[in-house]
């Protein structure tokens, strides 16, 4: 990781249009205390392919400007630094809590060394906050879902303002989740924390703790043994190949499509079997470590024929799905999320390849053996709904041929090399889980101990862009192109 | 336009026989809790109550029959850090996934557990050939909702043995529960199950809902369902697999046994 660049409060919006000027893009802003009484503020931005992120320190004795207005998808970080921190942003476009739920209100907030230890937020009655409507207020409806909604579906709120079937606009609380899992991780002992990564977000598991894994070892110079750098790459599009595959089943939910959805939930089974066959774990949980693996893994002699079954049984499912007009009618048009929309909300992973932008950070910045594994990044530019299903598609081949390539290639040797953590080091470390860029920024205390973990998460960077997609649409497709984002409520709670 | 049903046909049966009759549950190589044996515990080694992340191994004050250390698999969250700590195999990885009971201290290991004893009459009787479960998510990290939404794939087919998920608490007869109840899910939750007629009952799945898990002593989160709502069945496990919850589902409409006593397998 490149060493923070330090940057006073008043050169923030300078070197925020820079970076926008010379073609790179915003990441996130977290904060953390690098002393009790201190706040430090770090952005975090990619510069180009191949070239370091960039991260500037920013230790500011008063407010800063909200950098919203140059680059929007700071917003909700920002408004997460003011919830946990309690630190302001001048000129924050949307002032209100997002994290914590409106009504929380701590004596302290939950990061401050003031905050009571062991005391849990209390909540009674918490409203969503709307936005004024003008005009024909007798013919907008109002339709508040959840947070606890139909079906077995993750937690969450959300109210439709609509005409008939016209939705005018979508006000989302996505934070009943909220578990304060990044506090979690302070005082943890590193080697214990890979537990807690891998529990942030169930289905983002791998992408999760080998982020948070890649950090830590980036803090602390540790070389990952090749051995365990292909085998991280076989777990990640293990867990790549199931999570896309549930994809198709649940889109075929919504529209209807009855076998399709049972053949696309089948699919998802036996990809989870054979992760359970590998590792144990349906959900590849236990097998990550500082350093490299927990223990080896055998995947040759039999994984590569089981891979080769789900290649050809998706190929034919992709093919019909592809020629099913009914299934084509409610995805092609649906939800367009434009380019210039995408980029500048932050969307990320196959919603932002589905909307034309081509950024992949296995290619774009190899991690584990990416860099030894050549691969086509997916890409569409329509931006609806049928395109981001279409980048998954291509994506469910071509993590699979990277599988066989891995089988092919896997060197012998030690799967794990020891982590020496060193005190007061920090680092990055990140991983393009299905849903999109991951990140992980840790930082140890004078102890070597955990003294802030900031996880950016996909989901989080999604929900964000999502609305943009729904407002101006109707309330018929809304169920279809929220599964066609194919997004988690857990990873972006936390 | 192509033929789906004929090649949903084609595919042939994809369910399992199981558990109605002997077939494959699915879970072949699937790591469930880790064993306990006390007789070959070390004097003075504490090596994986020091390692476990959520305090489900902790050392007790004076030693008893059990051995030096209180096991208690409603805290497990089934990382199997302590089967590699432990230098003598007194904590090994098993398959030990059914691990659903109707009284939490069944949850927690002791000697001699007495074996199961055969059900008689209870309420949820009138109920065992057609359940309806609402579902709710109390801040889960989402895997326990991935193995519960893949219930109705149709490798198991829940909807074969008279189970089914309902939208409205309204129409529930138990409420299935996930995650550790954030602050912010406790009155969503409590409503929930005020909205039940009754009888109603309540299963917490995943050890977040049963004891908090790891996202416990935080300031977002309790410890799981306890002191919120009351409970009838646990099933720790992180997630428990399909085939796990299955088995607690029929467990608890006297379908199945209960496998674990003593937070060890007995049946």
């Amino acid at each position: 990781m490149q060493k923070p660049k330090k940057i006073a409060p008043g050169q923030l919006e300078g070197a925020a249009n820079r970076l926008l000027n010379r073609g790179g893009r915003m990441q996130m802003v977290y904060a953390w205390r690098p002393e009790p009484e201190q706040i430090e503020l770090r952005y975090v931005a990619h510069e180009k392919p191949r070239k370091p992120f960039s991260v500037w320190a920013c230790r500011p004795s008063k407010p800063v400007p909200s950098l919203a207005r140059i680059w929007p998808l700071l917003s909700w970080y920002e408004r997460e630094v003011t919830d946990l921190f309690g630190f302001p942003f001048q000129d924050q476009p949307q002032p209100e809590p997002l994290v914590l739920l409106a009504g929380a209100e701590p004596a302290a907030p939950p990061f401050d060394p003031t905050y009571p230890a062991g005391v849990e937020l209390s909540v009674s009655a918490s409203k969503m906050s709307l936005p004024e409507i003008a005009g024909a207020e007798a013919a907008v409806q109002l339709l508040p879902f959840g947070p606890v909604r139909a079906d077995v579906l993750e937690s969450a709120e959300f109210l439709f303002v609509y005409i008939g079937e016209a939705i005018l606009h979508l006000s989302t609380r996505l934070f009943f989740k909220h578990r304060g899992m990044e506090k979690r991780f302070e005082g943890t002992s590193p080697g214990q924390a890979v537990i807690l990564a891998e529990r942030v977000s169930g289905v983002g598991t791998i992408a999760h703790a080998l982020a948070y894994c890649q950090a830590v070892e980036a803090a602390s110079n540790c070389v990952v043994p090749p051995r365990a750098r292909f085998l991280r790459v076989l777990l990640a599009e293990l867990e790549r190949l199931y999570n896309h595959l549930h994809y198709f089943g649940h889109l075929c939910h919504t529209t209807t499509l009855k076998v399709g959805e049972a053949e696309g939930k089948l699919l998802e089974e036996r990809a989870k079997q054979l992760n359970g066959r590998l590792t144990g774990s349906r959900l590849l949980r236990g097998v990550l470590a500082l350093g490299g693996l927990r223990r080896d893994l055998s995947p040759q002699g039999w994984l590569s024929a089981e891979l080769d079954k789900l290649r050809e049984a998706f190929a034919g499912y992709a093919a019909r799905l592809e020629e099913t007009d009914s299934y084509l009618d409610r995805l092609i048009t649906t939800g367009p999320l434009e380019r210039e929309v995408a980029f500048e909300q932050g969307a990320t992973g196959p919603i932002e390849r589905g909307s034309g932008i081509d950024r992949d950070l296995r290619r774009d910045h190899p991690y584990a053996a990416y860099a030894d594994l050549p691969f086509k990044v997916a890409l569409r530019d329509a931006g609806d709904a049928h395109a981001r299903a279409q980048v998954r598609m291509d994506e469910v081949q071509s993590s699979i041929a990277l599988m066989q390539q891995v089988i092919d290639r896997l060197p012998d040797g030690p799967i794990r090399e020891p982590c020496e953590i060193v005190p007061r080091s920090e680092g990055l470390g990140w991983s393009e889980s299905p849903r999109g860029t991951l990140f992980y920024a840790v930082h140890f205390d004078a102890d070597a101990n955990l003294a802030r973990v900031k996880i950016k998460s996909p989901s989080f960077s999604n929900w964000r862009a999502f609305p943009f997609t729904v407002h101006q649409t109707n309330m018929m497709d809304y169920a279809i192109n929220e599964a066609s984002f194919g997004l988690t409520v857990a990873g972006c709670a936390r | 336009m192509p033929l789906w049903t004929l090649f949903g046909l084609l595919e042939g049966r994809q369910t399992t026989p199981w558990p109605l009759a002997k077939g494959n549950n699915g879970q072949s190589g699937v790591i469930g809790m880790p064993r306990y044996h006390p007789d070959l515990c070390c004097e003075g080694c504490e090596a994986c109550a020091e390692v476990c992340p959520t305090g489900a191994i902790t050392l007790r004050p004076g030693a008893g029959e059990g051995g030096r250390f209180d096991v208690d698999y409603g805290r497990c969250v089934v990382c199997q850090l302590c089967t590699e700590a432990c230098p003598t195999d007194a904590m090994t990885p098993s398959s030990d996934w059914a691990f659903g009971v109707s009284n939490r201290a069944d949850l927690v290991w002791r000697a001699h557990p007495e074996r199961a004893k055969a059900a008689q009459g209870t309420a949820q009787r009138p109920f065992r050939r057609s359940l309806h479960i609402r579902h709710v998510d109390s801040g889960s990290c989402n895997g326990c909702e991935s193995e519960l939404q893949a219930l109705n794939n149709p490798f198991y087919n829940l909807h074969r043995l008279g189970i089914f998920f309902t939208a409205s608490p309204r129409f529930a007869d138990l409420l299935l529960v996930t995650g550790p109840v954030t602050y912010a899910m406790r009155e969503p939750l409590r409503a929930t199950y005020e909205a039940m007629p009754e009888p109603r009952w309540v299963m917490a799945i995943g050890t977040c809902a049963v004891s908090g898990g790891v996202a416990e002593n935080g300031y977002a989160c309790g410890h799981g369902l306890e002191g919120v709502i009351p409970v009838d069945v646990y099933l720790p496990g992180c997630p428990p697999n399909p085939a796990a919850i299955i088995e607690a589902l029929l467990m608890f409409l006297e379908r199945a046994p209960q496998r674990v006593r003593g937070g060890q397998v007995v049946d």
